[in-house]
């Protein structure tokens, strides 16, 4: 609504009072999403500087050389990055208005992330068992932070995702349907980024250490 | 342009569609770009290829930066024009404030772990 003073012959000031006009619905959500992600990527660079400081006092304990299995973790590399290729796939499925096509390659991609996480916890289980815990070293504390801050983002998503998968089998492909799947592609993807940078500096330098 | 509708005050709007969207063919070329941008640094640490250490992390944090990049255009659908320029915003500002965060990190402290007196020396001081 706007309402106008119309200018008088006297040289009196003009005002407007002006509301702002209506929006549809969730039309700010996927820049609000994004600025989540980028407040979300200060946690990361935080902890990839903690770790970049702390990553090299062993304690006279375990190093990545002695802890890391390379083939293990470009299997996960790769689970993560089919996993984002497949989620490229819903949403372009998701905008062709197919549902069943859009549900079974959501559900590839979750399966994808749980094999990420299964192979992850494996990687954690081993290490704890050889007694490289958080609590051994500087290193492995920074260690278990940073990748472990992943890995609950991935089991987040992954919870969003199933939620999602609900969601469309009970209302379809509606637009509040498409814009959650819009956020949670953003979001996967965002993850996908974040573990580039997880296994160059982590392990890749870790081992080349 | 939708700056424009704004400073009008008219009643068409395009918001919702400023999101920009990837086909089939950008999601495939984004996923052989990564996988090619995975393979080699992963090769060159487990064989071993370089002659010395210090070059092949140089060129496995390249490939990073460059994967990374891949993935926010292909993937995340970065441009200059969704939402108005203000994601690309977002975006820049976020990117100073790691380098910022990152590089003051590591800089701070490995002057300071240079600076301080080393363990067995402070214990020879009693």
């Amino acid at each position: 609504m706007t309402i106008a003073v119309n200018p008088s012959q006297t040289g009196e000031p003009v005002f407007y009072v002006a509301d702002e006009h209506p929006h549809p619905e969730g039309w700010s959500t996927s820049l609000g999403f994004w600025i989540y992600l980028m407040s979300d990527c200060l946690i990361f660079a935080i902890l990839f500087a903690t770790f970049g400081v702390l990553g090299g006092n062993y304690a006279a304990g375990p190093a990545p050389k002695d802890l890391f299995d390379l083939n293990l973790v470009a299997v996960n590399t790769s689970m993560l990055l089919l996993s984002s290729i497949t989620y490229g796939f819903a949403m372009l499925t998701m905008q062709q208005n197919k549902v069943a096509q859009t549900q079974v390659w959501l559900a590839i991609t979750g399966l994808f992330g749980l094999a990420f996480i299964g192979i992850e916890l494996t990687e954690f289980a081993h290490m704890i068992h050889e007694g490289a815990t958080p609590q051994r070293s500087a290193f492995l504390s920074a260690f278990f932070t940073l990748v472990g801050t992943h890995g609950l983002h991935v089991s987040c998503g992954l919870i969003w995702l199933v939620t999602l998968m609900v969601q469309v089998q009970k209302f379809g492909l509606i637009e509040a349907n498409r814009r959650r799947l819009m956020c949670l592609s953003m979001f996967w993807h965002f993850l996908d980024v974040v573990w580039i940078g997880v296994f160059t500096f982590v392990y890749l330098l870790g081992v080349l250490r | 342009m939708n700056t424009d509708t704004h400073a009008a005050g008219a009643d068409d709007h395009h918001h919702g569609d400023s999101h920009a969207h990837g086909t089939f063919s950008t999601y495939m070329l984004g996923f052989v770009l990564s996988v090619v941008l995975t393979a080699i640094p992963f090769w060159l640490v487990m064989s071993g290829a370089l002659p010395s250490k210090q070059i092949t992390a140089l060129v496995i944090m390249a490939f990073a930066v460059v994967q990374i990049v891949v993935h926010m255009i292909y993937f995340l659908h970065m441009n200059t024009t969704s939402e108005n320029g203000w994601s690309m915003m977002a975006l820049i500002f976020t990117i100073v404030m790691v380098v910022i965060a990152l590089s003051g990190s590591l800089w701070v402290m490995s002057h300071l772990n240079s600076n301080m007196m080393p363990m067995h020396q402070m214990s020879g001081m009693k």
